[in-house]
């Protein structure tokens, strides 16, 4: 009898946890999407529903605010501005980045502490502070208020990132493998490109995605250094006191889609990296 | 090319490119800093410090500091927990709880200042269940506490993501077996949360707070978005020294400022959280 109970109490606060477990994931699920939503809702408003009381929690599918946005002297280019400057980005990051990544994967040199050291040490620093400095030496070379100059700050952001996660990638390749390749005919070059390229593809690209993604959110260093050929996000922050609020939300939105569509192509290897990288 | 000087050519873009674009500008921003006009001067930082605007950017990004970063470490603790016990749905889970990982500090001030502006949806909610009758403004100054809690709530909801990422890389670490045996002697999972998980994740959280406490006091974007001039933080005045003053002196020794402080709290917390030697995985 006793027995029972003390069973049936057991299953009861089991179960209880249980529901407990589930609501709270639930819980923390909405906190992350409900905003986003939100963001959503004003951005498929009108530009008249967003200034009034109260709102609704349902978007209405007006496209007003979003041609507003699209017609707004200068958003356009400030978009081409930025996909161009995230192109840069993520092709020079991954250029620069990736044979370092192999060499640390690969080979067993004096020094490699020491640069081990060096990348680390830039993710010790608050990096768009550089942009400050780096507006003066820009202004000498003539690379001020360019899109490319911006891109050289940017991949300085990136590239520590892409050399980590380029070497968590090859690390998890065996060597056995470009070995068996050299014994078939293979040099160096060949082997790489004939074996580990294909193998590491998918990883590179996501490791470049990545790289875009930094340059596409980063503010401070991109409000610093472009004055006629702003991004997206510092020509949205040069006109946050004086934009409607429909711009901002529809500006905010743009912002993010890219992001939300990034971080799902990259889920997979966004644990990876990470694990290797605390090393 | 043989083997001996083969990684040192690999290595080299990056080495050059890092001390053209990160080693060499630390040598001028301090330059700036430390002269004007050709002698050595601490007058910048004289200027800056003495300014009235400095004690209350310096209270208000510690401040925030203080109150945002133990709460994403408690959140991504949990969080971490809780995805590392998930059967079905972990990676659908995993996706949603990172996708703030993607999203901009400006996007994101963005995104919270549809919840607390006027006509926002916090006031349509109260609205809705009869608690205010017509639209008030939130974001003002005589409301500073709802500015803060606007700003640190935005990044809560932000920056929580990048401890997750790197806290379920650290756990996934862990061996299995560890638990296995806690579980054999009768450890509860609280138990085995303090003595196994939190001592054998001392790395990832050392580079989890380091990462965030360094992005806590660059905090920027967001506050331009939800506070603008209600809220000056280091960061903000550093900006508007380079732009809306135009003297890159004081802007080059406010980065210092903010710069010291980040190397000292990375310091600090490298001290607390060591790891002693031999006693990694």
């Amino acid at each position: 009898m006793t027995d029972a109970v003390t069973t049936d109490t057991r299953a009861d606060t089991r179960k209880a946890g249980r529901i407990l477990y589930v609501a709270s994931i639930v819980l923390l699920c909405a906190w992350v999407i409900i905003p986003i939503y939100f963001l959503l809702i004003n951005t498929l408003s009108s530009p008249e529903t967003i200034n009034s009381f109260p709102r609704s929690f349902f978007p209405e599918f007006d496209l007003g605010s979003l041609t507003f946005f699209a017609g707004f002297a200068g958003m356009l280019s400030a978009l081409k501005n930025s996909i161009l400057v995230a192109g840069m980005t993520m092709v020079m990051s991954i250029l620069i980045g990736a044979p370092a990544g192999y060499a640390l994967s690969r080979f067993e040199f004096r020094g490699k502490g020491l640069f081990r050291m060096l990348i680390l040490l830039t993710r010790a620093f608050p990096l768009p502070l550089l942009a400050l400095p780096l507006a003066v030496m820009f202004i000498r070379t003539g690379l001020d208020d360019t899109a490319f100059g911006l891109a050289l700050v940017h991949t300085t952001l990136a590239v520590p990132f892409a050399v980590l996660i380029t070497f968590s990638l090859f690390s998890g390749i065996p060597i056995e493998l470009e070995e068996a390749a050299w014994t078939l005919g293979c040099n160096r070059i060949t082997a790489f490109t004939m074996v580990v390229l294909p193998l590491i593809l998918p990883g590179i690209t996501a490791s470049a995605i990545f790289a875009f993604v930094i340059s596409w959110n980063e503010v401070f260093a991109a409000a610093v250094l472009t004055i006629e050929n702003r991004t997206l996000t510092a020509f949205l922050l040069q006109n946050l006191d004086t934009s409607p609020l429909h711009l901002k939300f529809a500006g905010g939105f743009i912002l993010v889609v890219p992001a939300l569509i990034f971080i799902f192509a990259v889920r997979k290897y966004l644990f990876a990296m990470w694990g290797i990288a605390n090393r | 090319m043989n083997a001996r000087v083969l990684p040192y050519v690999l290595i080299l873009p990056v080495t050059l490119f890092l001390c053209v674009f990160f080693l060499y500008p630390f040598v001028l921003v301090a330059q700036q800093a430390f002269s004007i006009g050709d002698g050595f001067s601490l007058a910048n930082f004289e200027q800056v410090v003495s300014y009235w605007k400095f004690p209350i950017s310096l209270q208000n990004t510690l401040l925030l500091a203080a109150a945002v970063v133990p709460v994403q470490l408690a959140l991504s603790l949990l969080m971490a927990t809780m995805v590392t016990r998930m059967k079905k749905g972990r990676d659908l889970v995993l996706y949603i709880w990172t996708i703030p990982l993607g999203i901009s500090d400006l996007a994101a001030g963005i995104i919270w200042l549809a919840i607390f502006e006027s006509s926002g949806f916090l006031n349509s909610m109260l609205h809705g269940l009869g608690v205010i009758d017509r639209p008030e403004s939130l974001l003002t100054y005589q409301n500073p506490w709802i500015v803060f809690l606007a700003i640190a709530l935005a990044e809560i909801w932000r920056a929580t993501a990048i401890m997750l990422v790197i806290l379920v890389a650290g756990i996934g670490l862990i061996p299995k077996e560890y638990y296995e045996a806690a579980e054999v002697f009768g450890a509860s999972p609280w138990q085995r949360f303090l003595r196994i998980t939190l001592p054998m994740l001392r790395p990832s959280l050392q580079t989890a707070l380091v990462l965030r406490v360094i992005l806590a006091f660059e905090i920027f974007a967001v506050v331009a978005a939800l506070g603008g001039t209600l809220f000056p933080v280091l960061m903000g005045e550093t900006y508007a020294y380079q732009f809306d003053l135009l003297n890159s002196g004081a802007a080059a020794a406010m980065a210092l400022i903010i710069l010291a402080i980040s190397i000292g709290f990375t310091l600090i917390i490298l001290r607390v959280l060591r790891v002693p030697k031999g006693a990694s995985i």
